[in-house]
């Protein structure tokens, strides 16, 4: 069987992993409570009379899965290492890699699927008003990769522990600095005593920086390119934290 | 089917498994004895890929496990030592994950599952979540998932552990007959089931194999291998002392008195040539002799004169 067929069947078993517990829907509700509340109350969507997401809706997104992702992350590798079922995992005839990957893609789909369900602010603008769909469309594409990010962070943290508390602490801790990095009173305070060359090297890292063009409607590839890496960076240090594990 | 050559495990300072080589063929079934953190799980653990060796050679089927993994993980079941299931599933879609993991799809898929639930007895929990089962049925779980591709080569970490004497009897005896076309290599505390199962045993004790041989010659090794026990009636114990002392064939001997009874067991020099008995049966010429049988030699004794020789020497010098 080759890679692909392999991927999928792992991410299969996470995603009727995610279903057969309660964890999902509780995710997925508190996740479009969240949504609601900020953008409607909070983020003033009625009063501002803008025909647009961006600051009420997409704003929020860095802040919620801050502390939602890494909760989705946690049970990633630590539990499969809790349970013991990594010994079955690892001594099937996959290659690491396509265990890592497929599990990493269940749970990235998962996500998108909350993503996907917080439509009807979609449908309440457009019977508003008459918003460019086309920055909602990449806003949410920014939204998504940006979550995909943090959970391959998580999957770093995951890998670490076999605790799922500890796991999710290191990664919003982790994530904290990911968004941190470009908040816009933390680079004012940086701008005071570092010079502006440092300043955009950590704001390069933030989240919050490669998200914005995404909220304006531009597909930067360099935006793009920002997110996959981290993805792939994280995703390639889990795999040498699970080599590390079994060897040491 | 499986060949080990020299293998090392070493955890920090500490050599979990030091140089061991062994070989596995089809047909046979060979079961792995040792006492607790001998080594047993740790070999495992690296025949079947998920630890890597610090030194030394693995092939299974032909393949390099270091080198060649995936072809050689295709042709083995394993069921490691906690037997862990995904907790979170249904036991039907754990063996669905489990044969579709081993390239199983459509119509062979649904037979291999049906075969595996038939063998490890799993049809009334079909469609329970893993994490309600009873630790026999999760136990039979997980062994049913490391049979579900019909492997060539098991290895099998504790396999009855857990398991109700009925349970242990039927995994048994489907260990033995799929041993007749597969190679496995089982792990055990359990003395009886060496005897039950095994075509072959090994003892390792601290990273070492310490004796490798058929169940009958590892037997033979026991100093109880070709005794004699003798109960008499109406004999003084220092009578019958003194009179099996003498026999040419006897090594030592140890009694017992019950009431008129004596029970007396003779050790022989050499074991298996039936001259002992022949003796003790002319020594007995007037005596009234209840019982007398040939002892066959004792797995258990054999196994802790290995493993613990301080003790054993204490015992036997009593």
């Amino acid at each position: 069987m080759n890679g692909f067929g392999n991927i999928k069947t792992i991410a299969k078993r996470e995603l009727r992993a995610y279903f057969s517990s309660p964890v999902a829907y509780v995710f997925i509700v508190i996740f479009l409570l969240l949504n609601g509340f900020f953008t409607f109350m909070v983020g003033g969507f009625f009063e501002r009379g803008e025909a647009s997401l961006a600051n009420s809706f997409f704003m929020w997104h860095p802040w919620f899965y801050l502390f939602l992702v890494p909760a989705v992350g946690m049970r990633l590798w630590a539990d499969e290492r809790r349970v013991g079922t990594l010994e079955l995992l690892l001594t099937m005839p996959i290659a690491p890699w396509e265990a890592i990957v497929g599990k990493f893609l269940a749970s990235w789909l998962f996500l998108g699927l909350a993503l996907v369900l917080t439509f009807p602010v979609v449908l309440t603008v457009n019977h508003l008003g008459s918003p460019d769909n086309g920055v909602i469309f990449t806003a949410y594409v920014g939204s998504w990769l940006m979550a995909g990010a943090y959970l391959a962070v998580s999957c770093i943290t995951s890998a670490i522990t076999r605790s799922q508390v500890v796991s999710f602490i290191i990664a919003v801790v982790a994530c904290l600095f990911l968004i941190l990095a470009g908040f816009p009173p933390v680079i004012n305070l940086l701008q005071g005593v570092a010079g502006n060359w440092l300043v955009d090297v950590i704001t390069s890292f933030s989240v919050i920086t490669h998200f914005e063009g995404f909220q304006k409607g531009v597909l930067d590839s360099r935006d793009i390119l920002f997110f996959l890496s981290v993805i792939g960076f994280s995703l390639f240090t889990t795999s040498v934290i699970l080599r590390t594990h079994r060897t040491s | 089917m499986i060949k080990v050559e020299n293998l090392t495990k070493i955890f920090g300072t500490k050599r979990a498994v030091d140089g061991i080589s062994f070989t596995v063929e089809r047909g046979e079934v060979l079961g792995f004895l040792g006492p607790n953190g001998a080594g047993k799980s740790t070999t495992m653990r690296m025949l079947t890929g998920f630890l890597p060796p610090s030194s030394g050679k693995v092939t299974v089927g032909g393949f390099d496990i270091a080198e060649n993994p995936i072809p050689a993980k295709k042709l083995t079941g394993y069921l490691p030592e906690s037997a862990p299931a995904y907790t979170d599933m249904t036991v039907h879609g754990f063996l669905d994950f489990a044969a579709e993991i081993r390239g199983l799809r459509g119509a062979a898929k649904k037979s291999a599952i049906g075969r595996v639930v038939e063998l490890c007895f799993l049809k009334s929990v079909l469609h329970q979540n893993v994490d309600t089962l009873s630790k026999g049925y999760r136990h039979r779980t997980c062994f049913a998932q490391s049979i579900i591709h019909d492997p060539d080569i098991l290895v099998l970490d504790e396999p009855t552990d857990g398991l109700d004497p009925n349970q242990k009897h039927e995994i048994r005896q489907l260990i033995r007959k799929m041993g007749e076309q597969k190679a496995i290599i089982f792990s055990t505390h359990i003395l009886e089931e060496v005897d039950a199962v095994c075509t072959r045993a090994i003892i390792i004790d601290r990273g070492v194999i310490v004796a490798n041989g058929t169940p009958e010659e590892l037997r033979r090794k026991s100093e109880w291998a070709g005794a004699v026990t003798l109960r008499v009636n109406n004999v003084a114990e220092a009578a019958v002392q003194q009179k099996l002392n003498q026999l040419r064939a006897a090594k030592k001997i140890a009694t017992a008195t019950s009431g008129q009874r004596v029970t007396v067991t003779v050790f022989p020099r050499t074991a298996g040539d039936g001259d002992l008995t022949r003796e003790v049966i002319a020594a007995t010429n007037g005596w009234q002799v209840e019982e007398l049988r040939t002892e066959e030699g004792r797995l258990d004794e054999v196994f802790r004169s290995i493993t613990m020789p301080d003790t054993t020497g204490k015992e036997a010098g009593q």
